[in-house]
């Protein structure tokens, strides 16, 4: 009995001294902290990207579109503040994996340790979810980008505010575009990915659909990470108007090919994410008539006068010095992913802008009250129940269509009004 | 209706030969050293890269480029089998299953860090097939064929080679064949080279019709443990029925429930299939 | 029969419970939350080796019980305002009970069989929560932020989670201490050692089994519970991840397997390692490789772990490590 209490008390020593040793090593990272911060008044911005895993081709250009708008308001002397300091900005980020398992460790981390005054979301609705949640914890602002479900701002959650045009929109507006195509069309089969976002749209979709007198023929969901359609397409029952549905890039440009092989004959196909990349036209003729929703495209016309027009202010960038600029830094032409991601940070520049300070009260202050146009549309939140939730921007549709030369090029066919070429049926053969 | 099930299921089975070939190489390598290769998935994965590879770098046939995968895989295996699994292959399975599974990471953290998690296509169409409800892209009745090909080849190099038929002395009892002169360790080697082979082939007729990413293998290599058990593992043959059967499944169940079931479907009958008759549907016993 | 606890079983709780009283102490959240995962895995690979370790069955299927169990406890938490203990009581009988149903079946399977089984349970469940309805199908389910203010606000919800954390990490623990000095852990080892030959001996080896699966099946349900709670929300791509049953048998690997020390120095080991290379700058985009070819280095060249291999070499420490 005595040698065990020897051991327990050796054993705790032992145990006391590597803990001692932590905490000093931790003092001392501390005592760096301040000093760095009290050079210039530096803000920082802290988020997980995912640069493995499923995630990592949209979520690196969400990064690289932040990192553009970071470059150049530091390069233009940061957010001037009343008391003429200039506020700079720095990024701390790092890796989540597309997994939901350590974003709230490094959330957590980012905000204790890296004291990362504003936040940005994870790519995909999951991550920016289990975030969020963090976020409003430790009362920091965070800005969600490539996360579009609905359901976080239905939590009640005051601090976390929506880029993206919330999926109960998305695919709504290829909806209305239908029957304006063939007001006869009365069928439509919606076939989606069985995850959080996929399913939010579509569940949002059928309702619309069905309210506008429609009948969904069929609706089936699929695994994440499917490669084989033909069970789906085989139970697609001929004669519908519309194919709708789809989830991420590498599900839905494998629908839409495989929809072309069986040679579906419908009207119209409209799928989520994948469509708006350039990389769909990888898919060649199955990529011809295809529609997508877009948050942004290039070609999107949104500027001064318009925002004249409507009453409210116009701030930042214009759209093509955006993609002039992004184009030349990273060697490729934005997504709405990229958009997505400098529109984040522009967000919160004006947002810091308006209320003079980084105090996140009136940061957040600023941000119920915003409604402004900038390059990526119109930007305003829902202040009331379901807080933060975007309300004030619009998706575009686009579709592949041939041009003189017989290549595939991307074509904004709705809203009417940013139409940059006309609808045209999809035909496979 | 009946249309439905006719295309359903005919897609189904094609495709089967070719999950049918996938698992083959799985279970090969259990039925000589009664090793299960956690790494299959990313070989699989492998095999569509080094196929998309010599068809957008050296712009070859793909399925030129499949022979060449073929060599690749085998050397590869060779080396996996030397790296990895000979030094613990007498340890109990968690070692051969955690060491193959190492490599499984291994691979997956290169290819990512290489390839990136992004989609590639190999963008090569030959048309489709049409039979009345019946529609089947050419590149999938190729694979198909091209299952049964390699199956063909594989019996006869069992059967009728010298190496071959080593495998099999070694497969059914490694001393007795040792006590025989023949080398287990190169026949071993071997074995394991084929497995592989037979895995990065598989992930080359894939990539003919369907798109891919490193993680792709995963799927395939679940579905191959499936197909081995029904099949009955160890068994080259009958993990190609075992494919047709999971193909055939794949094809009817969508017809009567919505297909996210059939995943349930699936599996169950795996744990089923497992606890009644463990030696598969056409074991000895 | 007096179960004794040797100095080698006291060692891993008290090393828990101190660590957990000096995050306690200390306040800090970073801390919290690195323990937090720390202690989940550390949970989650002692629970496993509770079957693995003593029995020698590989299984495949422990985060099953994670997801399951955690589903059916956050669904009460969510669905029904249950209070966290007794949803998490209710997860960890659900997954204990099924572990039950579960072990009768596929427990016949010896080896590879075995292993290759709970793949396939794995892969169904998962499918099968996909599809089920009241747990929210294909978008999961979400707890309300304002049902942190039970727990005095969303802060303090993190720490009351956090201690049950902490002290379900001690009873896994101290179920694995009692289990391994007890003459039913005696069994267990015979069965691992010779199936057939223990059942000569008068080891009752399905029952036994069975209560062993049944104990390792518990725990996970209540920490996926936790988990869930804490992470506000549960989509079943989250809940049964192959990989995270994998890096448990990893963690088993690396400490030691059949040892109550091994699993929870490996979990501590493989979580620090893991974080180390996933933050820094050089490794960031190889870790996975790294990690693998550290995997690989054990299993080749000390596949007892670290804790069989330090009592192999120094025997005095066969005493104080268990």
């Amino acid at each position: 009995m005595r040698k065990t209490r020897l051991w327990l008390l050796v054993a705790l020593a032992i145990l006391s001294l590597i803990l001692a040793g932590t905490s000093m090593a931790q003092k001392e990272k501390k005592a760096a902290a301040p000093a760095a911060k009290a050079a210039a008044k530096n803000v920082v911005i802290g988020f997980t990207a995912s640069q493995t895993g499923k995630f990592n081709v949209e979520a690196t250009r969400q990064i690289h579109g932040l990192s553009l708008w970071m470059d150049q308001v530091n390069a233009a002397g940061g957010v001037k503040l009343p008391d003429g300091s200039a506020v700079k900005f720095t990024a701390k980020f790092y890796d989540d994996e597309s997994k939901k398992e350590r974003v709230q460790e490094l959330y957590t981390k980012l905000i204790n340790e890296d004291k990362a005054d504003f936040l940005i979301s994870p790519y995909s609705s999951g991550l920016a979810d289990a975030s969020a949640v963090i976020a409003q914890q430790y009362k920091r602002i965070m800005i969600t980008c490539g996360a579009a479900s609905d359901s976080t701002y239905k939590k009640g959650y005051t601090l976390v505010y929506q880029t993206y045009t919330p999926a109960s929109r998305y695919l709504n507006g290829a909806l209305d575009l239908l029957s304006k195509m063939d007001p006869k069309a009365k069928t439509i089969a919606i076939v989606h990915e069985k995850d959080k976002f996929s399913t939010d749209v579509v569940n949002a979709l059928k309702t619309y659909a069905e309210s506008k007198g429609y009948k969904v023929a069929l609706f089936e969901g699929y695994e994440p990470g499917t490669t084989d359609f033909a069970p789906f397409i085989n139970k697609i029952p001929a004669g519908v108007d519309a194919i709708m549905g789809g989830g991420h890039f590498a599900d839905t440009s494998t629908f839409a090919k495989q929809l072309y092989e069986k040679g579906f004959k419908t009207k119209m196909v409209a799928l989520l994410v994948a469509p708006p990349e350039d990389k769909f036209a990888e898919l060649g003729d199955a990529a011809y008539g295809i529609i997508g929703p877009s948050q942004w495209e290039p070609q999107v016309k949104y500027g001064p006068e318009g925002a004249k027009a409507m009453g409210i202010e116009y701030f930042g960038i214009s759209v093509a010095d955006f993609t002039k600029e992004y184009t030349a830094k990273f060697k490729e032409p934005p997504t709405y992913h990229s958009a997505g991601g400098y529109v984040a940070g522009l967000l919160l520049e004006k947002a810091i802008a308006t209320a003079g300070s980084t105090d996140t009260e009136k940061v957040k202050a600023a941000l119920d009250k915003m409604d402004i146009m900038t390059f990526y549309g119109r930007i305003k939140f829902d202040t009331e129940k379901s807080h933060g939730l975007q309300i004030g921007h619009d998706m575009v549709d686009i579709q592949w269509q041939r041009d003189e030369k017989k290549n595939l090029v991307k074509q904004v066919v709705w809203p009417e009004a940013a139409a940059t070429a006309k609808p045209v049926f999809y035909h496979a053969k | 209706m009946l249309d439905q099930v006719l295309s359903s299921l005919s897609d189904g089975i094609v495709l089967g030969f070719v999950y049918g070939l996938a698992a083959m190489g799985l279970s090969l390598i259990w039925g000589v050293m009664t090793v299960i290769n956690l790494a299959h998935g990313p070989v699989i994965a492998l095999g569509m890269f080094g196929t998309y590879l010599f068809f957008t770098q050296a712009g070859m046939n793909p399925y030129l480029a499949i022979l060449l995968v073929a060599v690749l895989g085998l050397l590869f295996g060779f080396v996996m089998y030397g790296v990895a699994v000979h030094r613990v292959l007498n340890a109990p399975h968690l070692s051969t299953l955690l060491a193959t599974f190492a490599i499984n990471m291994i691979l997956i953290g290169i290819g990512t860090a290489v390839f990136s998690t992004s989609p590639h296509n190999v963008d090569f169409s030959m048309g489709s097939l049409d039979a009345g409800p019946i529609t089947i892209p050419l590149t999938r009745l190729i694979a198909a064929l091209g299952a049964v090909l390699v199956t063909v080849f594989l019996y006869s190099f069992l059967y009728f080679t010298r190496p071959g038929k080593a495998i099999r002395a070694v497969a059914n009892n490694r001393e007795a064949a040792e006590l025989m002169g023949i080398p287990s360790a190169a026949v071993l080697a071997l074995s394991f080279g084929l497995g592989t082979m037979l895995a990065a082939v598989a992930g080359g007729l894939i990539a003919t019709f369907f798109p891919f990413t490193i993680l792709s293998g995963g799927p395939y290599e679940l579905k191959s443990f499936v197909i081995c058990v029904l099949g009955g593992l160890g068994n080259p043959l009958g993990a190609l029925l075992g494919g047709l059967i999971l193909g055939g499944l794949e094809g009817l169940v969508p017809a009567f429930m919505p297909v996210s079931w059939v995943p349930v479907v699936e599996f169950g009958l795996f744990v089923l299939v497992l606890v009644v008759r463990p030696t598969g549907l056409f074991g000895a016993k | 029969m007096k179960t004794r606890l040797r100095f080698g079983y006291l060692l891993p709780l008290a090393i828990i419970l101190v660590w957990g009283v000096w995050v306690l102490l200390k306040g800090e959240d970073t801390l919290r939350e690195t323990t937090f995962t720390v202690f989940m895995f550390i949970g989650m690979a002692s629970s496993l080796n509770i079957l693995l370790g003593y029995t020698g069955y590989v299984s495949f299927g422990h985060i099953v019980f994670f997801g399951l169990g955690g589903y059916f406890g956050f669904y009460l938490v969510s669905q029904h305002n249950l209070a966290l203990i007794p949803a998490s009581l209710a997860g960890g009988a659900l997954s204990g009970a099924l572990a039950g149903l579960l072990g009768l079946a596929v427990l016949r399977l010896r080896g590879a069989y075995f292993a290759l089984a709970t793949i396939g349970i794995n892969e169904a469940a998962r499918a099968f929560v996909s599809n089920f309805g009241p747990f929210g199908g294909a978008t999961g389910l979400f707890v309300q932020f304002s049902a942190y203010e039970a727990y005095g606000g969303a802060g303090p919800a993190l720490w009351t989670t956090f201690i049950y954390l902490w002290l379900v990490t001690l009873v896994v623990l101290l179920a694995s201490s009692l289990v391994k000095s007890s003459r039913f852990g005696l069994g267990l080892m015979a069965i691992r050692e010779d199936e057939d030959a223990a059942m000569v001996m008068g080891v009752k080896a399905p029952r036994a089994k069975t209560i062993a699966f049944m104990i390792s099946a518990f725990f996970p349900g209540m920490i996926g519970t936790l988990y869930f709670f804490k992470n506000g929300n549960v989509e079943p791509g989250d809940a049964f991840q192959l990989h995270m049953s994998i890096e448990a048998l990893v963690m088993i690997m690396l400490g030691g397997m059949g040892t109550v020390f091994g699993p929870m120095l490996g979990a501590v080991t493989y979580q620090g390692l893991r974080g180390y290379l996933l933050t820094s700058p050089i490794f960031k985009s190889l870790h996975l490789a790294v990690s693998g070819v550290f995997l690989l280095v054990i299993i080749l060249f000390i596949p007892a772990g670290v804790v069989g291999w330090i009592r192999h070499r120094i025997p005095l420490t066969r005493k104080l490590l268990e």
